[in-house]
């Protein structure tokens, strides 16, 4: 009941706009140039289906192998730091001087480095470095959220640092982790969609690029189309990573039990 | 055994050092943490193979400090601490059942033997046995977040006969159970403990809990905690309901609530 109430009421009020926006668009006669209307879109999105669709792949690849980069870069940086105290105090800073440099400054660079005729690589760097972050800290602050009291246990029963990781570490920080993940999930897109508008040029054909050269014909409705399928892949990321996050910790942890449990 | 406590009382008075027979002593134990807070001041103590000790005293007096120096979690800052014939094999169970909530029972209770990598098959078996001693068979698989309180606190002790202990070390660990969970946990202690002849140290700060359980209870002073006053008592192998309203338990009750309060008095 609940499930249904949360799905029919915000699908509701998307057709409600919709409509309205339909409606408007015809009765004070907006320019299709600045507003389309949302027939026009779906009519844009159905002619061009077959190359929109083959730039959304394109994007998304891009995402997702930024993203598994970002994962694991993130994950292992943060186990060096949990064990190397050293390490964290060397390095932290550097990741934070990455992390608050805005992306854009330096995707010119990294474009450059990898020169104009690989923009695919250039994007999936931008992309990592802007998902890394939240998996980095999430990671390291969960490795250190450690129960003292099952920590002394460990240390009592002489665990090694592999078994201290393995079965204590790691399990405590999953529920920080995967909430980095969902959080870099959202940022990788966001990362190779920069990506692609930096790189401009005209071997990049992910649905950025589509929407930018949509914009310069002046195809509106096409441009709308291409970002009503970034906002599908937006959000189906998220609710796979949502699903994930229940997956794994709806048996023990309270941020995913329900709230009428 | 008056004549085992008669010998204990001249150890802690330093005259039998050398030819001591208790499984675990403390000699001049103090301790100051890195804050400059001194925890433990000259603390002497001693603990035979097969005795029930209770440490009761006041919030903050040392207590816990003490069991993490016995358990070797913190070292002291002065004095010796030490094992005969060598160092048991050691459990700990804390206030908090501090189980691992991203896994089961049966998980959780087989956890030190994973630590020390006993064979899957038999870290099982024992594992299992433990969970059917504490009274959970059947939860096995059971989350710790779907055991109330005190079935919680079953798998912890679960966890510690799982390790085969010869000292089982409890700080507090019925603190937090209501007065029902808490007797019955009490007296399926005391009955593990004695099957496994197992030498209990327990920290409490419950008059009634120390003495129902208690062979022997040991009254500390406030911080910096030390030994204020020894009492002996001789309950019954199988403690019960007709224990819990004995003269003698009463008796023993009465003598540790005073020595208590005399304590907390002489440094006020």
């Amino acid at each position: 009941m609940r499930n249904a109430l949360n799905i029919a009421v915000p699908l509701a009020l998307g057709i409600a706009v919709l409509a309205l926006w339909q409606w408007a668009t015809v009765h004070f006669r907006i320019s299709p140039f600045v507003l389309p209307p949302p027939s026009a879109i779906g009519t844009a999105l159905a002619e061009n289906f077959s190359s929109l669709a083959e730039s959304l792949g394109v994007t998304l690849a891009v995402t997702w192998i930024a993203y598994l980069l970002a994962l694991a870069g993130g994950l292992a940086l943060a186990i060096v730091f949990s064990q190397s105290r050293v390490a964290e105090r060397a390095l932290y800073p550097y990741a934070v001087i990455l992390q608050v440099t805005p992306v854009l400054a330096i995707a010119p660079l990294i474009l450059i480095w990898t020169g104009y005729d690989h923009v695919e690589r250039a994007a999936v760097i931008i992309a990592m470095v802007v998902a890394f972050f939240p998996i980095l800290s999430n990671a390291t602050l969960g490795l250190r959220s450690v129960d003292p009291a099952l920590s002394d246990l460990f240390a009592l029963y002489g665990a090694s640092r592999l078994q201290r990781l393995w079965r204590l570490q790691l399990p405590s920080a999953l529920p920080y982790i995967l909430a980095g993940m969902k959080i870099s999930g959202g940022l990788a897109l966001i990362g190779a969609v920069v990506a692609e508008f930096v790189a401009g040029s005209g071997s990049a054909t992910g649905l950025a690029w589509r929407i930018t050269e949509a914009g310069n014909r002046l195809e509106i409705a096409k441009m709308f189309a291409a970002l009503a399928l970034l906002s599908l892949a937006g959000i189906a990321n998220f609710y796979a990573l949502g699903f994930l996050q229940w997956l794994v910790l709806h048996r023990w942890h309270e941020s995913a039990l329900r709230q009428d449990d | 055994m008056r004549l085992e406590y008669k010998r204990l009382l001249l150890v802690q008075k330093g005259f039998l050092t050398f030819q001591m027979s208790s499984l675990l002593t403390l000699t001049s134990i103090s301790k100051r943490f890195d804050n400059g807070l001194e925890a433990i001041r000259r603390l002497d103590l001693a603990v035979a193979a097969g005795e029930f000790v209770s440490l009761v005293g006041p919030s903050g007096c040392g207590k816990s400090t003490a069991l993490r120096l016995v358990a070797g979690l913190t070292a002291p800052s002065a004095g010796t601490l030490s094992f005969a014939p060598a160092r048991p094999e050691i459990a700990f169970v804390f206030q908090e059942p501090a189980l691992m909530p991203w896994t089961g029972a049966l998980a959780n209770a087989r956890l030190p033997l994973d630590l020390k990598r006993v064979a899957r098959g038999e870290a099982e078996a024992r594992a299992e046995r433990a969970l059917a001693r504490v009274g959970l068979k059947g939860f096995e698989k059971a989350y710790p977040r779907e055991l109330s309180g005190g079935m919680k606190m079953r798998v912890s002790i679960a966890r510690a006969l799982a390790a085969e202990p010869k000292l089982l070390l409890m700080d507090e660990p019925f603190a937090a159970l209501d007065e029902f969970a808490r007797q019955a946990l009490n007296d399926d202690l005391i009955a593990l403990a004695r099957e496994d002849a197992i030498t209990v140290l327990f920290v409490t700060h419950s008059v009634f809990e120390s003495a129902y359980l208690s062979s022997r209870v040991l009254v500390m002073t406030p911080r910096p905690g030390a030994v204020a006053a020894e009492i002996a008592l001789r309950p019954p192998a199988i403690r019960d309901a007709a224990w819990r309203m004995s003269e003698d338990f009463l008796a023993g009750a009465r003598r540790i609530s005073a020595a208590l309060k005399l304590a907390m008095e002489s440094t006020a």
